[in-house]
């Protein structure tokens, strides 16, 4: 608590979530340096990016759809119809890798595009939409194939080995790159567009934002759009990483780029939180992955069980705060 | 007067809804430079009239002109960039945002498509300097108190568009010193040349700041007149279509002192909420809580109620000692409590009438054991027609009702228990006149039949012709304990409550 | 008040009947019911009884969306239910005992019964938003399952816990017999009791009925504890079927897919109204359309292409904004003026 007290004279309230996010991360960093040899290393920290990339491209995309307020339970469907898509274009079509994944962002967007249509036109709730739209998605993969579809394809195994050297001898993945790249563009557009104002309004309070004029309709249609168009591109870094198509990869992704942004300080009731605050909840997510790999001997269960107190443990902070600030 | 060109017209205006005739044949016009004040009780028309003049609705029959040009709006945004904008009672902004971004989003300077918040930040700051007002426009609005976010949304709508400004209900949550200073905005306003077309239920506000009123009756126009030349009695009398002896005193009342002490609070008091406070009610005994909102009226209400918790003190009913951790503690004790906030914190909107009635009549029995339906149907057909609750169909969903109407609906909630002391934080607030006479008429009676009342209002004469007692608030301390005789008068009040002193 | 009912239920009502007699036209002896050693056979007993572990956590889930909640963690807390019984009775030196298996049971419901406490407590007592709250254990609770088996699958040999999930009682399925019985509780708790009316209410606003005396915050703990021992029955049943326990795939996306009977039951899920019938007719349709996949010889992969289908139909056909709107176009040529098409585009 003396964190938090001590932070709350110096920045303003408004931070403090993705403050404490960012000492858990840096706490959790440090332990595990104590803890293990070779561990306090940046290369560490960048093997979380590499591993984490799609999923950070997707959490953008659901913050966006949270930060209005709603909630999107289609992306993991989405990445996994991405990469069956491209697989089984690429492989077994034949296609060339320049006309395939533009195809797939295209198809994730208006698949994002067509569930904000009917969320905001005929007033269905989001939780239902995205996940009709998460059935529609998986039940699209298994009609292309219900196996894994390899990919060999020249490109895309070049853009899956290549390194982008760091000084110091480290490297990351043209795959974190284009994360990083989305991030930012991301960020720019939530705090210097209207569009981005515009979302945050409509998550404040959507029938405010419809009297004051704001185009509530093109918001909460385009962050469904954004998000569809995330998963597309989530799906594509994750068929890099995989080199391969399959209708039950991300499985339950979605419920990891929800925890991500929930860690990250976004209120699910929309209006508050910053796209920061989700990188550094992906980051938590894969450190504690990477620990629980580190320490060799603890089951793959563990993670779960982990994710979830961490969970508890920031809403319950989350809740702390902001009853004090009601106080 | 009749010279200038009306800036807006209105002209046979009708609208249905499902099962209502909302408005028909409606006439408006509104003059450049002028207040007009809309008047009608609760279900008269004026929402819907507002609505569908900045195309929240769409309209029937008849035709709406704008500088003489005939206009159809599709929505709020429309009217807006038309030159119409509206601030409503509750205040529809996103307290999320910085003021500055309250007052210009949508329309925020840019460069590039990129939104230069220098900029925002200095015009956001002109334009309030523009209503004589000084505040850090950086900070979040939910920072500031309901009548500065009034104001903002106000300088929002000022600069939207300068041509109409549709003020529905501003002062309903404001205290006297704020209602001057959006007087003072309005006038200044006025003064530029803008329309301004004002609803309020206050008649004395009405009075002070109108030119021209427009009164309607159950969807249909009564009348304009020049604000000067028509009575207060003959507006009632308008209002509400039958000549008005309600609101007359009502008959005077022997006080009830030699009756029991039923509930003694002593030193009872909530950090951040109301000072420690002494006072006791007897059976029978109308007592008036008067003082400014925020006074910490509605925090002696919760405490006595068991809403909240005492931090302080102790609570006596009947002579021993209780505590009220729960409503339903204090319900026990046979204490009803009828919020001031009907939307929040009384009507389950989703129910019908009769479920809404019996509620709390239920939640006290429990679960295990529910009302037999021919119970609830006799209960609630006699309040239905004790209190005149229109329209009187117990399966009608609440949320239909008119304010007033659910509002006589929470009291029956409350009267089916027979408490011994009920509870009225503000219960004829934003309800028309006709409801106001009834419901005081009610407390009136109820009193003599022995039971006591809390009542709480912001309209002094309210409180000086129900109460026996009248406590005086100010800055979250009680101050004063006045009994009602024939010296008390409003002015006193007034002053106690300005002074702070006089116990 | 029944003429509302009726239309609520109407368009469900509709599509099972709809999907009911489109196997009808595959499978021309589909309604045949007969009885063979005492038992009754038949697709549409099987229907309910493949389908009775979904109505049973979408009766819960009623209740609990009823109060403005949602309760995402059933899932787990029917593999975790599962897995302990199953625990449990593979450590019994005979695993036929009656007073073993339902000694076994019972744990699995007393854990159920503490998760659900939980969820309610995090909800109400700590005022955490119900679909965070209940991610928690959504998250956590398969881990847990997997823990309790140690990420194998338990199998198990048991008569009497056969019965529960696979087993025949008075010539039905238990299964069958369970949700039944669940299902006239439920009905007599909130129906012909008062329970209904105070969970609407506290759905409806939660403040006011706390202020009208209602104890929401023992309501709403109460809802969740009920969702979760319908989960941890659920759990049991589907365990007992397969007479296996899988930490990780028991009751997978059951939590989704019991939303989405009570969402096609007619429930809002922002709270309030809720209708029990709606739910289990929701269930059925769900448990009808896998049915229906199977027996027109649609490849299975599919099932979940139909599934969006029918909810987006079902949906579309109960949101009032569709309604008005197609109605509104057909009317449009003859009344309304040209602003309301507008309307629905225009907030520009």
């Amino acid at each position: 608590m003396s964190v938090l007290v001590a932070g709350r004279r110096a920045v303003p309230r408004k931070y403090v979530p993705v403050l404490v996010t960012a000492c858990l991360f840096a706490a959790m960093f440090a332990a595990g340096g104590l803890r293990y040899d070779s561990f306090a290393t940046g290369q560490v920290v960048l093997n979380v990016f590499i591993d984490n990339a799609f999923l950070l491209v997707v959490a953008v995309g659901m913050t966006f759809v949270i930060l209005t307020g709603g909630i999107d339970l289609s992306v993991g469907a989405v990445v996994a119809l991405s990469t069956m898509i491209s697989a089984s274009l690429v492989t077994d079509q034949g296609w060339p890798s320049p006309a395939v994944i533009p195809l797939v962002l295209a198809i994730g967007a208006a698949l994002g595009w067509a569930m904000g249509c009917i969320i905001h036109y005929f007033e269905i709730q989001p939780f239902i939409v995205t996940l009709a739209g998460m059935f529609l998605a998986r039940g699209l993969c298994y009609t292309i194939g219900t196996d894994s579809i390899s990919i060999t394809d020249e490109t895309y195994t070049a853009l899956a080995q290549a390194r982008v050297d760091l000084p110091g001898g480290m490297s990351v993945s043209p795959s974190v790159v284009i994360a990083l790249v989305v991030v930012l563009v991301a960020a720019y557009v939530l705090h210097y567009t209207r569009l981005g104002r515009n979302v945050y309004a409509t998550g404040g309070s959507e029938q405010s934002a419809l009297l004051m004029g704001l185009p509530v309709a093109r918001t909460k249609i385009a962050v469904y759009t954004i998000s569809g168009f995330c998963s597309a591109l989530g799906g594509v870094l994750l068929s890099l990483y995989m080199l391969s198509g399959y209708g039950l990869h991300a499985v339950g992704m979605e419920l990891d780029a929800i925890a991500a942004v929930v860690i990250g300080g976004t209120l699910l009731t929309g209006g508050s939180g910053y796209l920061l605050g989700t990188v550094l909840g992906v980051l938590v997510l894969g450190l504690i992955q990477t620990i629980i790999s580190f320490e060799g001997t603890l089951s793959s269960w563990w993670t779960k069980i982990f994710i979830g107190l961490l969970l508890l443990v920031f809403i319950l902070l989350q809740r702390l705060i902001s009853v004090r600030r009601r106080t | 007067m009749t010279a200038p060109v009306p800036i807006l017209r209105m002209r046979g205006i009708s609208k249905e809804f499902p099962g209502v005739k909302a408005l028909s044949g409606v006439d408006f016009r509104l003059l450049p430079g002028e207040v007009h004040a809309l008047m009608g009780e609760n279900g008269a028309g004026k929402s819907t009239l507002i609505k569908v003049l900045t195309g929240v609705h769409d309209i029937d029959a008849g035709e709406i002109e704008l500088g003489g040009r005939k206009v159809v709006f599709a929505g709020p945004s429309a009217a807006q960039q038309a030159g119409i904008s509206t601030v409503y009672q509750e205040v529809n902004l996103c307290t999320n945002l910085s003021v500055a971004e309250n007052i210009l989003i949508g329309r925020e300077p840019r460069r590039l498509g990129r939104i230069q918040w220098g900029r925002t930040r200095r015009r956001a700051a002109e334009l309030l300097a523009r209503l004589e007002l000084d505040i850090d426009v950086s900070a979040p609005l939910s920072a500031y108190s309901p009548a500065m976010q009034q104001m903002v949304a106000i300088a929002r709508a000022v600069d939207v568009s300068a041509r109409v400004l549709i003020l529905d209900e501003p002062t309903s949550s404001l205290d006297t010193g704020e209602v001057a200073q959006l007087f003072r905005v309005m006038r200044k306003l006025k003064e530029e040349g803008i329309a301004i077309l004002f609803v309020s239920h206050f008649l004395d506000q009405v009075y002070e700041i109108s030119d021209r009123m427009t009164i309607l009756r159950n969807g249909r126009l009564v009348s304009e007149h020049l604000t000067g030349e028509l009575g207060q009695v003959e507006l009632v009398g308008k209002m509400i279509g039958r000549e008005l002896a309600d609101l007359e005193k009502l008959e005077g009342k022997p006080l009830a002192r030699e009756t029991e002490a039923l509930v003694e609070a002593e030193d009872l008091g909530r950090a951040g909420a109301v000072e420690p406070f002494t006072l006791t009610i007897h059976e029978g005994e109308v007592v008036g809580l008067a003082g400014l909102l925020g006074s910490g009226r509605t925090e002696i209400a919760r405490l006595l109620f068991g809403a909240d918790h005492a931090g302080t003190g102790s609570l006596k009913i009947d002579g021993r000692p209780v505590s009220l951790r729960t409503p339903r503690a204090a319900m026990n004790h046979r204490i009803a409590f009828c919020s001031e906030n009907r939307r929040a914190e009384g009507l389950i909107p989703d129910l019908t009438v009769r479920e809404n009635l019996i509620l709390a009549l239920q939640a006290a029995r429990g679960w295990s054991r529910p009302i037999p339906r021919r119970k609830q149907d006799e209960l609630v057909d006699k309040y239905i027609s004790a209190l005149k609750i229109n329209p009187a169909d117990p399966e009608q969903l609440i949320r239909n009702l008119s304010g007033g109407n659910q509002q006589k609906v929470m009291l029956a909630r409350w009267l089916i228990l027979e408490p011994r002391l009920l509870i009225l934080d503000e219960p004829t607030r934003g309800i028309d006149v006709g409801a106001k006479a009834e419901i005081q008429r009610l407390v009136a009676s109820l009193s003599d039949g022995g039971m006591a009342v809390l009542f709480i209002s912001a309209e002094l004469e309210e409180v000086l012709r129900l109460s026996h007692k009248i406590g005086v608030l100010r800055d979250r301390r009680l101050v004063a304990e006045l009994d009602n005789d024939d010296d008390l008068t409003t002015d006193v009040l007034m002053e106690t409550i300005a002074s702070g002193a006089r116990a | 008040m029944n003429a509302v009912l009726r239309h609520r239920l109407l368009w469900p009502a509709v599509v099972l009947a709809a999907l009911l007699l489109t196997n009808l036209l595959f499978t021309g002896t589909f309604f045949a019911v007969q009885m063979r050693d005492g038992h009754l056979y038949g697709s549409l007993i099987d229907i309910v009884r493949f389908g009775a572990p979904l109505i049973l956590v979408a009766l819960g889930m009623t209740l609990v969306i009823a109060t403005g909640g949602i309760d995402l963690s059933v899932g787990s807390v029917v593999s975790i239910s599962g897995a302990l019984a199953c625990l449990r009775i593979s450590g019994m030196d005979d695993q036929n005992t009656v007073s073993g298996v339902v000694a076994a049971a019972g744990l699995g419901l007393v854990l159920s019964l503490a998760l659900g406490v939980w969820n309610g407590l995090l909800v109400a007592g700590v005022g955490i938003q119900p679909i965070i709250a209940t991610l928690i254990l959504m998250v956590a609770g398969r881990g847990l399952a997997q823990l309790i088996t140690d990420g194998q699958i338990i199998t198990v040999n048991s008569g009497p816990y056969k019965l529960i999930g696979g087993g025949y009682w008075l010539t039905l399925p238990f299964g069958i017999i369970i949700v039944l019985a669940v299902l006239a509780l439920t009905a007599v708790l909130t129906r012909r009791l008062a329970l209904g009316l105070l969970i609407e209410s506290v759905g409806g606003n939660a403040e006011a009925s706390r202020l009208a005396g209602i104890r929401s915050r023992g309501v709403i703990i109460a809802v969740y504890t009920f969702a979760a021992l319908c989960a941890g029955v659920a759990g049991l049943m589907i365990s007992s079927n397969v007479s296996s326990a899988d930490g990780n795939n028991a009751g997978l996306w059951i939590e989704l897919d019991a939303i989405l009977a009570v969402v096609i039951g007619g429930t809002s899920l922002a709270g309030g109204r809720f209708s029990l019938g709606g739910t289990v007719l929701g269930a059925l349709i769900i448990q009808t359309l896998t049915t229906t996949i199977y027996s027109i010889g649609v490849p299975p992969e599919t099932t979940l292409l139909f599934k969006a289908l029918v909810v987006t139909v079902v949906c579309l056909l109960q949101s009032p904004a569709f309604r008005e709107k197609a109605f509104h176009r057909r009317r449009r040529p003859v009344t309304a003026p040209p602003a309301a098409e507008e309307k629905v585009r225009v907030p520009a």
